[in-house]
């Protein structure tokens, strides 16, 4: 599924990130591929939330669906 | 690559002065800044980098010279703070790398990236205080094993562990690279150059005349996983516990509760700018003390040098004397303005909160083809458009600059201009303040959304770091405001002097009576205003703000000062936000968006003249 789908709370491993940019922009927030994340909030129509730890994210809705990610619980 | 070396690299070859440069490097929101004054003292220097907005620090701790840097997430060229903090690092001959404690995992990457690179550093490792609120334990001597470097525990706003660090200043050592990095390193560059033209970075490729290897993402991958392993190894979680400024910062996000606490944001901005400062704190510093004191007494001190009728004695203290309304104005009306504003931006900025805005505001941004992140340069437009203009740059794409530099010039009035705006339309009651903006959110919406149709390409998407909320601390925001609100006020008064001797030549030589019939058609005709505020259009060349003074001096009806208040919003940005439009956008762009913004300002404004007459 793609990380727009989740839902708060869910916990999962980012699996690609079709976005060359956010890529490496991930890499350096250290939300890259293989990472376990838990979406925060997802506004309705807008950007997701993420959580890594202690750290959050917000990722635009578009960018959000470029994003697969494989869920883990919840 | 392992010797360990305390005078520096050869990347700091270039350096002119003898001092040793200590360069203070972090990501943002690391309590860098309190670091930076705890090593530094009292005495530091603000300046502009050149050619950007971004201001660099500097100071003396001893015979050592202390630099702070914008703060980033690594060392790259992916925006000006970027690229002003890498030619800074570059140059160093050691470096404080400060740490946030509870975010260690993120931060190591640029740890990392340090070291690689060969630099000697010592690792400030702050806010222990909040890693402890937030459950979190660090083994420091591991830490410090693993990355070859000393680590220093600190809470910089408390003064804890700096005492440590400065002594630990003088032991500074290289650390041990990522091996994946290090082995690729081509022999005959230093490991400064070597990292940045391994991942790819156009200055180093383009200075060294070698392209490069295309490994930047391998690179990052590699080094990103042993920041995620060491931090693994030194972290230790004793509770799950979320911390009052994690749930406050949730709150903030929660798709109802956000919108409960912008909209609460906004409305306190407004019982303070324009209720409190705009009418109670204006009313005094301008009617009472410039109005009752000042300008009659300068009035009265010249009178008795120059005779008041005499050109330049018009000049001076006429209608729009250097000395007295100039002053009156500046003083009276913009300095508490503007003093107000930059004292909410520096608040939302210090407590974390404006980039929790941007996402809030994300989805409604990129309808008119920009993300949440243009909310910044938005908001900052409200303080200075110039400003403002220059910051479009942290922009994903040009198309994302183009449309956010014309929404700037044509629907965003600055804080100079907002004074104004805001003590005429306050008397005529709330009608008619929701009115004017929900007519300028109009024509911000309507315009960008066109724009985002016609204009060609792809906008970037929304990807932002979270800070967590925090108290600021007074003495940074009042600093902070202290500095912009000097910057501003120092730029401001020559633009708003050169209009005011322009306008008052032109009154003397009746070339401004002149003008104003000839543009009696527009003004009369289809604005329905009288003659005179032509001269408040001219002056609004300018400087927006002065053009709306001209007409806060004409005896307006509320209807006439509804349609005269929009279209001087709307009609051209300042002259210094002109020139830095040209030499932002280009000559063809900026030209268009400006004749965009004086035909837009007059067809609309001759448009709501209609509609309200009907």
């Amino acid at each position: 599924m793609t990380l727009d789908q989740t839902k708060p709370g869910q916990v999962f491993v980012i699996r690609t990130i079709d976005d060359p940019h956010a890529r490496l922009a991930a890499i350096r927030f250290g939300i890259a591929e293989g990472a376990r994340a838990a979406c925060q909030t997802v506004l309705p129509g807008g950007p997701v939330v993420v959580r890594k730890g202690k750290q959050e994210m917000a990722l635009g809705r578009n960018l959000a669906h470029r994003i697969t990610v494989e869920l883990v619980e919840g | 690559m392992t010797q360990a070396n305390c005078h520096g690299s050869s990347a700091a070859a270039e350096v002119p002065s003898q001092t040793r440069r200590v360069v203070l490097v972090g990501n943002p929101n690391v309590g860098k800044s309190a670091v930076f004054h705890g090593l530094t003292g009292v005495y530091v220097e603000v300046s502009n980098y050149p050619g950007t907005t971004v201001d660099i620090a500097s100071g003396r701790m001893g015979d050592v010279g202390i630099f702070d840097t914008p703060g980033v997430y690594g060392v790259s060229a992916f925006n000006d703070e970027e690229r002003v903090a890498r030619d800074m690092i570059v140059q160093a001959d050691a470096i404080v790398n400060v740490v946030d404690a509870a975010h260690l995992d993120r931060d190591l990457f640029l740890t990392l990236q340090i070291i690689d690179m060969g630099f000697p550093v010592v690792v400030a490792l702050n806010l222990m205080d909040e890693a402890k609120a937030n459950g979190m334990e660090i083994d420091v001597e591991r830490l410090s094993a693993e990355l070859g470097v000393e680590v220093i525990p600190t809470v910089a706003v408390r003064g804890e562990g700096l005492a440590e660090l400065k002594a630990a200043i003088s032991r500074t050592r290289r650390g041990i690279p990522t091996p994946e990095v290090a082995a690729r390193l081509p022999e005959d560059l230093s490991p400064a150059d070597g990292v940045l033209w391994l991942e790819d970075d156009p200055a180093t490729c383009e200075r060294l005349g070698r392209p490069g290897p295309g490994l930047r993402e391998e690179v990052y991958r590699a080094r990103r996983q042993r920041a995620d392993e060491i931090a693994e190894r030194v972290i230790r979680e004793t509770n799950s516990g979320a911390s009052l400024s994690t749930r406050l910062g949730r709150l903030t996000l929660h798709p109802l509760g956000g919108l409960v606490v912008l909209a609460g944001f906004l409305f306190l901005m407004y019982q303070v700018l324009g209720v409190w400062v705009a009418q109670d704190v204006v009313g005094v510093t301008e009617e009472i003390w410039m109005g009752e004191y000042y300008v009659p007494w300068i009035s009265g001190l010249v009178a008795r040098l120059i005779n008041p009728e005499s050109f330049l004695g018009q000049i001076l203290i006429g209608e729009f004397g250097l000395l007295s309304m100039t002053v009156a104005y500046l003083l009276g009306l913009l300095l508490p303005l503007v003093l107000g504003f930059y004292l909410f931006l520096s608040l939302a900025e210090d407590s974390g909160y404006l980039p929790r805005i941007a996402v809030l505001v994300d989805r409604l941004m990129t309808k008119v083809g920009l993300n949440g992140r243009a909310i910044i340069p938005t908001i900052l437009g409200f303080g200075c458009v110039t400003m403002a203009t220059v910051t479009t740059r942290l922009m994903g794409t040009q198309r994302e600059r183009t449309i956010a530099t014309f929404l700037l010039s044509l629907a965003i009035p600055c804080s100079a201009q907002l004074a104004v705006i805001t003590v005429m339309l306050a008397p005529l009651g709330p009608a008619y303040i929701i009115t004017f903006i929900v007519l300028l959110l109009l024509v911000y919406g309507v315009t960008g959304m066109l724009l985002n149709r016609v204009m060609p390409g792809d906008s970037s998407d929304l990807l932002i770091d979270l800070p967590p909320l925090r108290l600021p601390r007074i003495k940074n925001v009042l600093q902070k405001t202290y500095l912009k609100t000097k910057g501003f006020i120092s730029e401001a008064w020559m633009y708003f002097a050169g209009g005011a001797l322009l306008i008052s030549v032109m009154d003397q030589t009746g070339a401004l009576a002149a003008l104003a019939n000839v543009l009696a058609p527009i003004t009369e005709g289809w604005l329905g205003l009288p003659r005179e505020a032509a001269q408040a259009f001219i002056m609004g060349f300018v400087r927006r703000d002065f053009g709306a003074a001209g007409l806060y001096d004409l005896a307006l009806t509320p209807h006439q000062a509804m349609v005269a208040l929009v279209t001087i919003t709307l009609f051209t940005p300042c002259i210094a936000s002109i020139l830095i439009m040209f030499k932002e956008r280009g000559k063809r762009q900026a030209a268009a968006m400006w004749a965009g913004d004086v035909a837009l300002a007059i067809l609309l404004g001759g448009i709501l003249n209609r509609i309200l007459i009907w």
